[in-house]
């Protein structure tokens, strides 16, 4: 769509936009390119999925955090100091054997920014929206995931305000493990709902 | 407004693709439109609602491009709507003078502009209407506007399920252009 990896294609219609504006906007006051740059380091080196796997990995090895987190998440974030933009009002869905929850948001793109970093493309992208309302398990299905039909499947449409943010069921086999180990399992995935967590980290 | 934004239901977008090791940026205009709206947010030029509703008021073709397209869009429309930029100099390029009354984001105060609580909660003691357990029947309303009640739910009965507080209402704020929260950053 951009072309941006073929060096013989011409800068696309976005890119040329962009930077005209961006060139406007310098000038006219209205933005500081050094602002600019230190947003876009941000997302691309500190704020991603990193910071979620944190707050499930507490919550896997401590039941009373994972009780206050459940309970009223912003002071728990606090106590590991994440949560902020897009995810300050934040509300932990526990899946259970009982529960899978997964989440979507139908109207635009809100996501736990803060905690998952920017969302990927396929949370953004039409099929995703349409049908995660609509027919879960068999969007599920289509992920490799297949709920048993016991099994509830709770879909969470964001709104103007509140983020949500899955927490997986620990796997079997990970009692040993320590917290940062058990962090690096966690996946964006699992904490959308579209996957779960692995003990081999796959 | 029911518009090509309100996606939930809908048919025939098909199969979702999944990028294997999707980088956070597919180029480098990308990243520049998340800096600079980003920055635009934080320094109150104009807030997320009116913000999605300039995305949802897309000619629908235009909507299902880029994503960060919509991005500029708005924040586009937004600075012509609000004259902060005027239309000429949006067309040739060139800034006829500085922007007033503007006061630009430092580049060292960005990570805790990140990492602060914002949103649209309120402070005001409105009693609640209904509790959690309680049935209700979403209005089946049809607004020109921006609302968050998408039209799969609406006319549709359900459970509360918890009581989140008291958060300003994006449908009627979107109206309103106050820089008074972005519910973003700042």
């Amino acid at each position: 769509m951009t072309g941006d990896h073929d060096h013989t294609d011409p800068p696309s219609d976005e890119a040329l936009r962009v930077k005209a504006l961006e060139s406007l906007l310098v000038d006219k006051g209205l933005i500081n390119p050094d602002a600019v740059d230190a947003i876009i380091e941000q997302f691309e080196t500190q704020i991603g999925p990193h910071n979620g796997a944190k707050v499930v990995a507490r919550a896997w090895v401590d039941s009373a955090y994972r009780a206050r987190l459940i309970d009223d998440a912003w002071p728990a974030l606090q106590e590991l100091d994440v949560g902020g933009v897009e995810a300050s009002e934040v509300v932990v869905l526990e899946n259970t054997e009982d529960v899978h929850n997964l989440v979507v948001c139908t109207l635009c793109s809100c996501y736990p920014w803060a905690l998952l970093g920017l969302p990927p493309s396929w949370y953004k992208s039409p099929a995703y929206r349409s049908r995660a309302v609509k027919d879960p398990r068999a969007l599920l299905a289509e992920f490799g995931l297949k709920i048993p039909t016991e099994r509830e499947v709770r879909v969470w449409d964001s709104n103007a305000d509140i983020r949500y943010l899955v927490l997986p069921e620990r796997p079997a086999g990970t009692e040993d493990l320590s917290e940062n180990d058990l962090a690096a399992l966690v996946t964006r995935d699992a904490m959308v709902g579209i996957g779960l967590v692995s003990p081999s980290g796959d | 407004m029911d518009g090509i934004h309100d996606m939930g239901g809908m048919d025939g977008f098909g199969a979702v693709e999944r990028e294997a090791e999707e980088p956070v940026f597919h180029a480098e205009w990308e990243r520049r439109a998340v800096g600079m709206v980003m920055s635009m947010f934080a320094q109150r030029l104009f807030h997320l609602d009116e913000y999605r509703q300039k995305i949802e008021r897309m000619a629908p073709i235009a909507y299902l491009g880029p994503y960060y397209a919509r991005w500029i869009h708005a924040a586009s429309e937004l600075l012509l709507e609000k004259g902060l930029l005027s239309r000429a100099e949006f067309e040739s390029g060139a800034a006829a003078g500085k922007a007033e009354d503007v006061d630009l984001i430092a580049a060292a105060t960005v990570p805790d502009l990140l990492r602060a609580r914002i949103s649209g909660r309120e402070t005001d003691d409105v009693p609640a209407r209904f509790k959690p357990s309680d049935a209700v029947r979403a209005r089946n309303i049809h607004p020109q506007y921006h609302t968050r009640t998408p039209r799969y739910v609406r006319g549709k009965t359900g459970l509360v399920e918890r009581d989140y507080g008291v958060f300003t209402l994006p449908d009627s704020y979107a109206q309103t252009q106050a820089r008074r929260r972005s519910t973003f950053i700042a």
